[in-house]
């Protein structure tokens, strides 16, 4: 595996967030989000350095990295476009959602374009179960979605400057 | 104490507060099915995630069936171990679980010790009805341990071994639904990552994911070559497991016997591991008191504890995890490692045979003594000491291979110069072993007297973490026992916040010390296996005339006509080694 080395700066940002949660092993869960969030994403070094913070093995981190299909190991676009897979979503065409995002983007799940603006990824509920099918772009909700608005969400992106991106 | 009383397939059965319907049954003569649960009771080791599910059992009233191993009995309960439901159920996970199983058990190295096979066999599987994927991971080779991760069911003991008992933590489930396994870190290759070799993934692997590396086609080839004088060395756990691979009973010495396979097998000289413990005693006896009387004269640079160097997995576990205390353990060389250093040098000089010429083998119950006989410091010229290490279970494959009737062998002696030991080199085998074979020579160096006893009971035993004071003279030697690396972990960081009280430290990977070494026979989870191995290495000790290492005649010769006396120069050229911080 090709190593990345850490900026100094950016070990200490992993290091201030493990502290925040006290070192502790059992707040793995909390400080992997809150670096994922700083960071984008968590690559192996990364983990190397939270896995010494918490006193705990890498392969447990790497193990629960792996588990929850929010936490990415590849680095995100610029605009994170997230598909919920949950059971209400499912079954109001989430998969035909995102086969469209997959067609339009030319990307797969798990995977940024190349230009490093978008990426897509699939979730497993937010609890959002009424606006079924979700989209989540970065922290934006799209309820209802249907295949043929792909297109537009994609569109109010591209332009460079979306409007209410950041905000919900 | 709080009594429960319930019925197991109509049988009542009284039992604790506390206690699981697996274990009410067992008590009981009525034995459920497992596959992920373990249970090593003399060791306090215990795996119970409650994921396989083949321990399923009806109970009345409830809706659900329910796991035996994580169900707790209650007052009144009435299962049932057989009922249609319950059978169905447990075939029905076998039956899923298979799907998803290369079919190769053939071929398999695990054939005829598999518990996934025993298992199938067991509850009669004659057909999978579910068709589906099947998993596909590369294969992982590192220099002891193979990893066939296809064979996985994720029943997760060896995660439990490596995380629980060894505190290695290379080993953890990763991914998640189908395409979860278990892996080291980013899948990177065991070779790359802290895995000590220790095996104990191997020793409880109950399919054919996790093996050793199979040395044996190597041997036979060096065996058949005739410009080649083949010798051999059998390490002291041996003889107390091997006979467990013929239908033996547990805790059966079978040391003549095993010499005598040997000799058939075609070993131009058949040695003894236990004659290269003996020459440890005195390197890392002398080694001890030459620290501890200048640490009595207050040296300030001396390092106490010592601690024993003769585990390979153990060396490498400092290494990585404590690579700062790297000048604490002696700098002895393992017993397996001295004897190839003096066979390829003392020894061939005897013979007239060139080194290259010269061909060791170890018999070992362990695994990671493959890695330690790779380690680059422990070779001249490219050439190691030793060149195979094959394991307790790889020597009985050779010995079927060869149509050797073992059982029906006469018992036969080791030959001499490097086949004669004492008592102190056998109980190398088991935890404590070291440090009493130590203690027998220390004391009598050190204080000039005979010592009044040989047997030190104290320092015996299968607890985790032991302890004792020996007096020597009037000084008490505090003396300190940790076998799994857990509890040698709880030493070390005593050691480096200063707070250990300890003069001398045992350390043994495997729980148990090299009786329960990743290359001896499967236990199947039943540690009495382990306790009777160990009563053996004792038992063969009272038997030896010569109980300590310092009286081995031909160790006396050794240092007369070679090596000059402990910690020689030529001792410390061939008989110490130095550590790596692995942590670079």
């Amino acid at each position: 595996m090709p190593k990345i080395k850490l900026a100094d700066s950016t070990v200490q940002t992993i290091r201030e967030i493990c502290k925040k949660y006290d070192n502790k092993e059992g707040e793995l869960i909390n400080v992997l989000h809150n670096v994922q969030e700083k960071l984008g994403y968590l690559p192996a070094e990364v983990q190397e350095v939270i896995a010494l913070e918490l006193n705990m093995s890498v392969a447990k981190v790497y193990g629960v990295v792996t588990f929850y299909s929010f936490f990415t190991m590849i680095p995100q676009g610029e605009y994170p476009i997230s598909i919920c897979m949950g059971t209400a979503c499912y079954v109001r065409g989430a998969e035909q959602v995102l086969n469209e995002f997959k067609r339009q983007l030319k990307v797969e799940v798990g995977q940024t374009t190349p230009d490093g603006r978008f990426s897509l990824s699939c979730l497993r509920c937010v609890g959002a179960c009424g606006l079924a099918p979700v989209v989540m772009v970065g922290d934006k909700v799209f309820g209802r979605v249907a295949p043929q608005q792909v297109k537009d969400i994609i569109a109010e992106y591209h332009e460079g400057c979306p409007h209410e991106a950041k905000s919900a | 104490m709080e009594i429960i009383n319930l019925t197991i397939d109509n049988k009542p059965v009284v039992v604790k507060k506390g206690t699981t319907v697996l274990e009410a049954a067992t008590s009981i003569g009525i034995h459920i099915p497992t596959l992920c649960y373990m249970k090593l009771e003399d060791l306090n080791i215990e795996n119970r995630p409650g994921g396989c599910r083949v321990c399923v059992v009806e109970v009345k009233g409830r809706r659900n069936l329910a796991p035996a191993c994580c169900t707790e009995a209650t007052e009144g309960m009435e299962v049932n171990t057989h009922s249609i439901r319950a059978i169905n159920a447990r075939r029905t996970v076998m039956e899923l679980i298979l799907s998803d199983h290369p079919a190769d058990c053939l071929v398999c190295p695990k054939s005829g010790n598999c518990d996934l096979q025993n298992m199938a066999h067991r509850m009669g599987i004659r057909e999978i009805h579910y068709k589906g994927e099947q998993s596909s991971y590369r294969k992982d080779t590192s220099p002891a341990i193979i990893r066939d991760i296809d064979k996985c069911i994720m029943c997760r003991r060896c995660e439990m071994m490596c995380n629980e008992v060894q505190t290695v933590g290379v080993l953890s489930a990763i991914n998640r639904g189908f395409n979860s396994v278990v892996a080291p870190a980013f899948e990177m290759n065991l070779d790359h990552s802290v895995c000590t070799y220790c095996g104990q993934c191997v020793a409880v692997c109950p399919t054919g994911a996790l093996t050793e590396v199979d040395e044996t086609g190597a041997v036979i080839r060096a065996l058949s070559d005739p410009s080649k004088t083949v010798i051999v060395q059998t390490a002291p756990a041996v003889r107390a497991a091997l006979g467990e691979e013929f239908g033996m009973e547990a805790g059966t010495l079978v040391t003549g016997k095993l010499v005598a396979a040997l000799r058939r097998l075609g070993f131009d000289y058949v040695f003894d591991t236990d004659f290269a413990a003996d020459l440890t005693i005195m390197e890392e006896g002398a080694e001890l008191l030459n620290r501890l009387t200048r640490h009595l004269q207050g040296d300030p640079n001396v390092k106490l504890p010592i601690l024993t160097s003769c585990c390979p997995a153990w060396v490498k576990f400092f290494e990585h995890q404590f690579p700062d205390l790297k000048d604490v353990p002696s700098t002895a060389r393992s017993p397996q490692q001295m004897f190839g250093s003096i066979a390829k040098s003392y020894f061939a000089q005897q013979l007239g045979v060139r080194r290259e010429d010269l061909v060791v083998v170890s018999i070992m119950p362990c695994v990671a003594k493959k890695y330690e006989r790779g380690r680059d410091e422990f070779s001249v010229n490219n050439n190691p000491d030793v060149d195979y290490a094959i394991t307790t279970r790889e020597l009985a494959a050779l010995i079927k291979i060869s149509n050797i009737e073992f059982r029906a062998l006469p018992n036969e002696e080791f030959d001499k110069p490097l086949g004669e030991s004492t008592g102190a080199g056998v109980i190398f085998g088991t935890t404590g072993g070291v440090i009493e074979a130590a203690v027998r020579t220390a004391y009598e160096v050190y204080t000039g007297k005979e010592l009044p006893r040989i047997d030190f009971h104290e320092l015996r035993g299968m607890e985790g973490l032991r302890h004792a004071t020996i007096d020597f003279n009037g000084l008490p030697l505090n003396i300190g026992i940790a076998h799994g690396l857990g509890n040698a972990r709880r030493l070390l960081e005593d050691v480096r916040s200063g707070k250990s009280r300890f003069h001398a430290i045992e350390i043994m990977s495997c729980p148990g010390g090299c009786i329960g070494g990743g290359g001896q026979p499967y236990h199947h989870g039943n540690s009495e296996i382990l306790v009777k191995r160990q009563q053996a290495i004792y038992r063969e000790d009272s038997n030896k005339t010569i109980r300590k290492s310092h009286e081995n005649p031909y160790i006396k010769k050794l240092y007369a006509e070679f090596l000059g006396a402990p910690l020689s120069e030529k001792s410390h050229h061939l008989l110490h080694t130095e550590y790596f911080d692995r942590t670079k």
